[in-house]
């Protein structure tokens, strides 16, 4: 099997795949953002709860390929409970990592994100590993804290 | 009700003469490589096909021998030129079922084809709260540019459904195709579904209600003998680089009347025939569409390409996909759960199989099979309502064409079935 291939889909990735993290729905949410991939249908649907500027839960629901799905799953599993200020620039580094603008040096629990830079052998698939970053990065933007949530949307190809 | 379908059926009842592959593939060098360490099997033929030596070494001998522009210059090779040039048009007009050479307008493909129809015949003949019938299975290609014809004029775009087994539903036909109905246009073939469509029968209701009939046939020229008038066809559009043609070539056959009375599209040089500051008048046909210099060496090497497959015969290259179809839909069976769109019947579809897995999305299907130098499509196809309709964001699909044996429809199956496994499925 072509070494590609399996540096892209890394067991973690395949785990992540098979059992996404941050499926279950929010209460309540002061950030809702939804991301597609036009070009290959992928969509993901994000929203959050920052509280007292710590995001506090974040619920992704991604419908597409191994990789967004992934994807969207360890960024789930790895932004809650930190400053959300300080989540935005985590996520626009990785932004850069899956683009192979950078290799950044990351908090050591997020580890396994690292797995994701396996795309960048596969251009086309670029995108479907930032989709849900990109979502994140829109969401936060637009967050103001003390305003009620507005939604953003945004698609990974216009990203690129 | 598709009596394309039965056409076909019957055929196929000529005896085909069985396609020698493995001749066939010697004459594509691509082929014979392998990519990421396995022998590549090319099964995505309907985005675009692979080129034989011929059309590879007719342009190189172009550009060594005899390059010139064409049309206006006074030496011999200004003359080589144009006569091999205008070649192509000859024979592509016989190749289309006898149409004179003067309706065979050279385009840089499909798209520019239908563009040309949408804008000079639509702008002179569709006005406010007329309507414009495309389908739901479209490419967008034959979608956008009525769109947009539609918003220039306010006319209304209206589609013909599709039924659950990927045919066109004609059950309504005639409250859709009404005498306000200017243009209807549709594919031959689908370009996901593979469907062949009754286009005869549909240009007959369109010509009833005072309608031109416009047909997009990318995806059924380079697969099946075409002939434009039988099918009754007032401007049919198709691509080169599908049909064993260089990219950047492609055919607008318009009826000689339309043609005459359209305006030019594009303007500029070549097409016009005398330029004054307060008068221009435009050339002839062919030539009044065919502005600036074209892709002379494209349009050469394309005469190859037709010149290979009538060697091949159109009949047996139909014959042989359709074989090629029929086991492919008994392999692909044994992969549980797989989903093949459009028609079940292989008499009524083409060669373009679009299947989707239940659970791996298509773009994992894409780059795992990709890893065993296996290439087909995957994503929506440009064909965006269309996977609405089906309820899906993309599909695979695997396509054939001459070069393609059964020993490529075994790689491509096992590989599927180690795709599963790899992604414990």
């Amino acid at each position: 099997m072509s070494s590609q291939l399996d540096d892209m889909y890394r067991e973690v990735i395949l785990d992540h795949y098979h059992s996404p993290r941050g499926k279950k729905p929010l209460v309540k949410a002061n950030v809702l953002s939804d991301g597609t991939n036009p070009a290959c249908g992928d969509q993901i649907s994000m929203s959050a709860q920052i509280d007292d500027g710590i995001l506090t839960d974040v619920h992704v629901d991604c419908k597409g390929c191994a990789i967004s799905i992934a994807s969207g799953s360890m960024l789930a599993e790895s932004v809650k409970g930190r400053p959300y200020h300080e989540v935005l620039k985590l996520a626009e580094q990785v932004k850069k990592m899956l683009k192979g603008e950078a290799d950044p040096e990351l908090p050591a629990e997020w580890e396994d994100i690292e797995a994701l830079k396996g795309v960048r052998n596969f251009p086309v698939r670029v995108k479907c590993a930032l989709l849900a970053w990109v979502a994140l990065i829109e969401g936060l933007k637009g967050y103001e804290p003390g305003a009620p949530g507005g939604k953003s949307t945004v698609t990974s190809d216009e990203d690129l | 009700m598709q009596p394309d379908a039965r056409k076909i059926a019957t055929s196929t009842e000529i005896p085909a003469r069985e396609l020698d592959v493995a001749a066939i593939k010697a004459d594509f060098p691509v082929l014979n490589q392998k990519v990421n360490g396995f022998p590549l099997v090319y099964l995505d033929s309907a985005a675009s096909s692979q080129k034989p030596r011929e059309v590879v070494n007719a342009i190189l001998e172009h550009y060594r021998y005899n390059h010139s522009n064409i049309h206006r210059g006074l030496h011999t090779l200004a003359e080589r030129s144009t006569q091999a040039y205008e070649r192509t048009r000859t024979h592509m007009a016989s190749f289309l079922g006898g149409v004179e050479p003067q309706e065979v307008i050279f385009t840089s493909g499909t798209t520019e084809s239908l563009n040309l129809v949408a804008y000079a015949w639509g702008d002179l003949n569709v006005h406010e709260g007329d309507e414009i019938v495309i389908t739901e299975m479209e490419h967008h290609a034959n979608i956008v540019p009525w769109y947009q014809l539609a918003q220039r004029k306010k006319a209304i775009l209206k589609t013909i459904p599709i039924t659950v087994c990927g045919h066109l539903d004609l059950s309504n036909i005639d409250t859709i195709i009404t005498p306000r109905t200017k243009v209807v246009a549709l594919c031959h073939m689908s370009n996901v579904l593979g469907t062949i469509n009754p286009v005869a029968e549909i240009a007959e209701i369109a010509h009833k209600r005072g309608a031109i009939f416009v047909v997009d046939g990318a995806q059924s020229t380079p697969h099946t003998a075409v002939n434009v008038r039988e099918l009754g066809a007032d401007f049919f559009a198709f691509s080169s680089h599908k049909m064993l043609g260089p990219t950047g070539v492609g055919v607008l056959y318009g009826r000689r009347e339309l043609l005459e009375e359209m305006p030019p599209f594009l303007t500029g040089g070549e097409m016009i025939r005398e330029v004054r500051f307060d008068k221009v008048t435009w050339n002839e046909l062919p030539h009044k569409f065919e502005a600036g210099t074209p892709n002379i060496a494209g349009v050469i090497a394309f005469d190859a390409a037709l010149c290979y497959l009538e060697k091949l015969g159109m009949h047996n290259v139909h014959h042989h996909e359709m074989e090629l179809t029929r086991y492919a839909f008994g392999r692909l069976a044994e992969l549980p759960g797989l989903e093949i769109q459009g028609p079940q019947v292989v008499e009524q579809r083409g060669g373009a199989i679009s299947f989707t897995d239940p659970i791996i999305h298509p773009h994992d299907i894409g780059t795992f099979l990709d890893s065993r130098g296996v290439a087909i499509r995957a994503g929506h196809h440009c064909a965006q309502p269309l996977m609405r309709v089906m309820g899906k964001v993309a599909t695979a699909r695997a396509s054939f064409y001459v070069y393609n044996d059964k020993q490529d429809i075994d790689v491509l199956v096992e590989s599927l079935k180690d795709m599963r496994k790899y992604f414990g499925v």
